[in-house]
């Protein structure tokens, strides 16, 4: 099929403003959005710039808004999307060139909520044992591969306010549902404010975007109540 | 952020790109909630206005009331039960939303139901505030 790539462009060394670029290609229409991007950039303008690495939907370094929708380009198919594709970056990011957008401050939010095991109790002797039902518990959760489509697709986020946004309140509730965990008062700092949950107006913009289907919208209402009722 | 102000990095976002969002159904009862509410709080300032002309005497005050009853104030008054009725069934789903997460899953279900509810309700406010200007 003969497709149109209408690129968002910033190349801040040639041009001060960013630009829209169309580049026209055949392809197969079982290739991905990232096959096609390739082939721009191994073969019609080497200056592209985008991030990419597994090219399997697991390191979640290729987010960006595909036709007006965010999504990671290794896992969209061109028969998904159509022969017109226009290829925008993440909303609400500093873009640096292209398509490549600064994700330093979406990991500085991760510090915020302290999205890691806190347990401050004795160490056991072996693993710190857990069921499968307690597991289950943030099993969904715990799929998140830190790509930032939810991120960027929350009209909350978007006009750069402070929201912590929808990924790092899936990376908090992963611990905060976690039976072996016990942070849940330190991650409220973060999570319990203006800037915390509350932001978030369920617009269910992140749970569409997730490229692996985590139910993001959900997962910040669960935080919402454990601030409300459990936690104090 | 290693080289910090040195130079602007212009963060792609902004009202054309916010409504060209492709974000669906959720997206799109967020918006008409802000929008609905927006218009209850024009009517409100609208009516705080009218009830201020009281201080202007009866001629002034009864001038801009019988405004009311001309037909496009009830051409008006429909969009205006549309818009409290919108804002208040889309806002208790969001409360239901919020008090019990699970029912997320079912989002479009919940939207249906909204509606159903929503016209039920708005089909014969409107047709009460109507019949009358076309002598029913
Ligand atoms: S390149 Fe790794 S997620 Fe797409």
């Amino acid at each position: 099929m003969d497709v149109a790539f209408t690129i968002r462009r910033y190349q801040p060394e040639v041009r001060e403003d960013p630009y829209y670029e169309t580049f026209k290609f055949e392809a197969e229409p079982t290739d991905r959005v990232l096959d096609g991007l390739n082939h721009i950039k191994w073969h019609m303008d080497g200056t592209l710039a985008l991030r990419r690495s597994c090219q399997h939907g697991i390191c979640g370094s290729d987010a960006m808004r595909i036709n007006g929708k965010n999504g990671l380009a290794c896992k969209t198919l061109l028969q998904d999307v159509g022969a017109e594709v226009t290829i925008e970056p993440l909303m609400g990011f500093p873009v640096l060139k292209d398509l490549i957008v600064d994700v330093d401050p979406f990991f500085e939010q991760f510090k915020k909520v302290k999205a890691y095991l806190i347990n401050d109790g004795p160490e056991p002797d072996r693993e710190r044992l857990q069921s499968p039902e307690e597991a289950a518990r943030y099993g969904d959760t715990s799929k998140c591969i830190m790509c930032g489509a939810c991120t960027g697709s929350c009209p909350s986020f978007w006009p750069g306010s402070g929201f912590i946004g929808p990924a790092a309140v899936v990376q908090a509730h992963r611990f905060m549902f976690d039976s072996r965990d016990e942070g849940n008062e330190e991650r409220a700092a973060a999570l319990d404010g203006r800037d915390g949950v509350w932001a978030c107006r369920t617009v269910f913009n992140c749970t569409k975007a997730c490229p692996v289907g985590i139910q993001v919208t959900r997962a910040i209402g669960e935080v919402k109540r454990a601030l409300t009722w459990d936690g104090s | 952020m290693s080289d910090g102000a040195a130079r602007e990095r212009p963060t792609f976002t902004g009202p054309r790109e916010w409504v060209t969002y492709r974000g669906g159904l959720g997206m799109l009862m967020w918006g008409l909630h802000r929008i609905a509410g927006l218009g209850i709080l024009l009517f409100l300032t609208l009516h705080i206005v009218d009830i201020f002309l009281l201080g202007f005497g009866k001629d002034v005050f009864n001038s801009l009331i019988g405004i009311y009853s001309s037909p496009w104030a009830h051409v008006m008054d429909v969009f205006l039960v549309f818009g409290v009725l919108f804002h208040a069934i889309n806002g208790l789903r969001i409360i239901v939303q919020d008090f019990a997460p699970r029912v997320m899953l079912a989002e479009h279900k919940l939207v249906v139901i909204e509606l159903v509810v929503l016209f039920v309700i708005f089909v014969p406010a409107a047709w009460a505030l109507l019949a009358p200007l076309f002598g029913g």
